[in-house]
């Protein structure tokens, strides 16, 4: 086939650095991922926003019936919604500030490479490498009441057992304790990685002035790595909004909704409660925080780049 | 290091380990013993856990089926992310900003939201209990590509040009120029895209419903789910240990890969 003679508009052949083309071959090499991109990421954002404008519910035979911005307005006045969102929220910020603060503690510590500090390192990322399913299972197993490790160690100071995943108090930090767990090494990684770039001169600077290392955590390295806290923790919220693996194996968003999340939520309402329309508005509720979302988090990554 | 922040690490290092220690000891135990006070080693320690898991639950199964779900995978995402990368990184064409924002929209918008759509999308194409469904709405990956499109900016422009004049076609230099001198992104990428896929359950419950379409997180769930009522935990650990095992001996030998293959992507 030979090369198409039209370039497009304001391109010279001899663009350096360009392979010269015309519009064809770049759409062709586009097309896999485009194609897929369109089906299963464009597609069911438009799909999601049109259905979350009809009533329909196939448990109660509910037809598809047009109601504008109506089950929006139902969802934003229904208590489960905000217990949802409450739980929700409740987990981001209860894991957010733990996971970041455990992660730059071991960051710190870990950064100053020590005899033994690969195999700290490693037993700190490990459940990162494992599926949170797993992690659940053994989670359940820790939590149980009279069998599992944490009530065996309450009880050897004399503490009543707790049925933590039996308990509308105790369920949500449970999970919330289990997802730190799992999470704090992960984001400990960012740490190092950040800490990797920080000036030596600086800390040598510091020490010669006499400051000890709290006050060179304080001035020096907790503000130099306020790029990666940022960051960081808009992974960590973006990762709460889509926590439920764990909740299908240990509490089912019980007991009495206490553990609801909203993605878990979601699941329920498509394919539990097969209400369509409502799984559709959820759906658009979810995509629109993880957009806000996802938009701060640009915003400071190109604070970062500014920063370095 | 002083001693008391050592002892501090220490103690934390414990409690990270402790539930893996926990479960392996626990699946080592005969059933009726499975919570026994005690030591955690016992005289009466045996392995029939892990054949009472495996006649329990086809986790043979569950374990081809992840990996045929993990390598399809992969392999998609690497030729749609090479492929895309590299139109990004080198080429100019009416619509491609607006093109570029689409894959941005994927990098924020993750495939766990839109579950719903996507299921319908899976059934309308009769892919229920179909491998390919679980991979589909991963395999345009805009993070794969926004990663191999920052690696193939840095190729130099002389050896592309170089191999333009030695009469390269666009493909040919790409596989021959491009490709090679990304490979390590490859990997890391190749690296983090397992991690995921492997672990992944939400998306592949969806839309399993055959028992023997199940990979392993799936499986295990249901496997936990219908032991644990019986609270019979030496079996349940044993199936976790089933399960995690493999990934641990891997991560253990291949730590300094895994580790700089997650630092790697994760500054993006």
């Amino acid at each position: 086939m030979a090369e198409p003679v039209v370039q497009p508009k304001g391109q010279t052949a001899a663009k350096r650095g360009t392979v010269s083309t015309g519009w064809w071959r770049p759409y062709l090499m586009l097309s896999p991922a485009l194609v897929l991109l369109l089906a299963f990421t464009i597609y069911p954002m438009l799909s999601a926003g049109y259905m979350s404008l009809f009533k329909i519910n196939l448990a109660t035979k509910q037809q598809m019936v047009f109601n504008g911005l109506g089950n929006y307005k139902e969802l934003l006045a229904s208590p489960a919604f905000h217990q949802v969102m409450k739980n929700t929220v409740l987990f981001a910020f209860g894991t957010v500030p733990f996971s970041l603060g455990l992660a730059m503690f071991l960051a710190i510590q870990l950064n100053k490479r020590f005899k033994g500090s690969a195999i700290f390192r490693t037993l700190f990322f490990y459940p990162t490498v494992i599926p949170m399913m797993s992690a659940a299972t053994i989670w359940l197993f820790m939590y149980t009441p009279q069998y599992g490790i944490i009530n065996r160690f309450l009880g050897f100071f004399g503490l009543p057992d707790i049925n933590f995943l039996g308990s509308s108090t105790w369920a949500l930090p449970a999970i919330m304790m289990m997802t730190v767990w799992k999470d704090a090494g992960y984001f400990m990684l960012f740490y190092l990685a950040g800490l990797q770039n920080l000036p030596a001169e600086l800390y040598e600077a510091a020490e010669l002035d006499g400051a000890n290392g709290w006050v060179q955590f304080r001035r020096l390295t907790f503000p130099l790595l306020m790029p990666t806290t940022l960051f960081v923790s808009t992974v960590s919220l973006i990762n709460s909004f889509k926590t439920v693996d764990q909740l299908f194996l240990m509490t089912g968003g019980g007991p009495n909704n206490a553990t609801n999340l909203l993605l878990f939520n979601l699941w329920e309402l498509a394919f539990s409660f097969h209400d369509k329309g409502m799984a559709a508005t959820l759906t658009v509720v979810l995509v629109v925080i993880l957009l806000i979302l996802a938009v701060i988090q640009n915003q400071y990554v190109d604070k970062k780049i500014h920063y370095n | 290091m002083t001693v008391p922040v050592l002892l501090i690490l220490g103690l934390m290092a414990a409690a990270w380990v402790i539930p893996l220690l926990w479960t392996f000891a626990t699946s080592l135990r005969p059933p009726d013993q499975s919570v026994a006070v005690g030591s955690w080693l016992t005289t009466d320690m045996t392995f029939s856990n892990f054949q009472r898991a495996l006649d329990y639950a086809p986790f043979g199964r569950y374990f081809i089926n992840t990996v045929i779900i993990v390598v399809g995978v992969l392999a998609m995402q690497l030729v749609t992310a090479t492929l895309a990368g590299f139109v990004f990184a080198r080429m100019n064409f009416p619509g491609r900003d607006l093109i570029f924002l689409l894959f941005l929209l994927q990098l924020m918008v993750p495939a766990e939201a839109l579950v719903v759509p996507n299921y319908t999308t899976i059934r309308m194409l009769k892919l229920v209990d179909n491998p390919i469904a679980i991979m589909l709405p991963y395999v345009a990956s805009a993070f794969g590509t926004f990663l191999i499109r920052q690696t193939f900016r840095q190729v130099p422009k002389e050896l592309e040009e170089a191999a333009v004049i030695d009469g390269c076609t666009t493909m040919q230099t790409l596989w021959k120029v491009f490709i090679p001198l990304a490979r390590p992104t490859l990997v890391a990428f190749g690296l983090v895209s397992v991690s995921y896929h492997w672990n992944n359950f939400f998306w592949p419950m969806i839309v399993t419903n055959d028992p023997n379409r199940r990979p392993l997180t799936v499986g295990l769930a249901l496997f936990a789910k219908a032991v644990e009522a019986g609270a019979d935990w030496s079996l349940v650990t044993a199936g976790t240990v089933i399960v995690i095992l493999p990934l641990l001996a891997v991560f253990l030998i291949f730590q300094r890969q895994f580790i700089s293959s997650f630092m790697q992507s994760g500054i993006k």
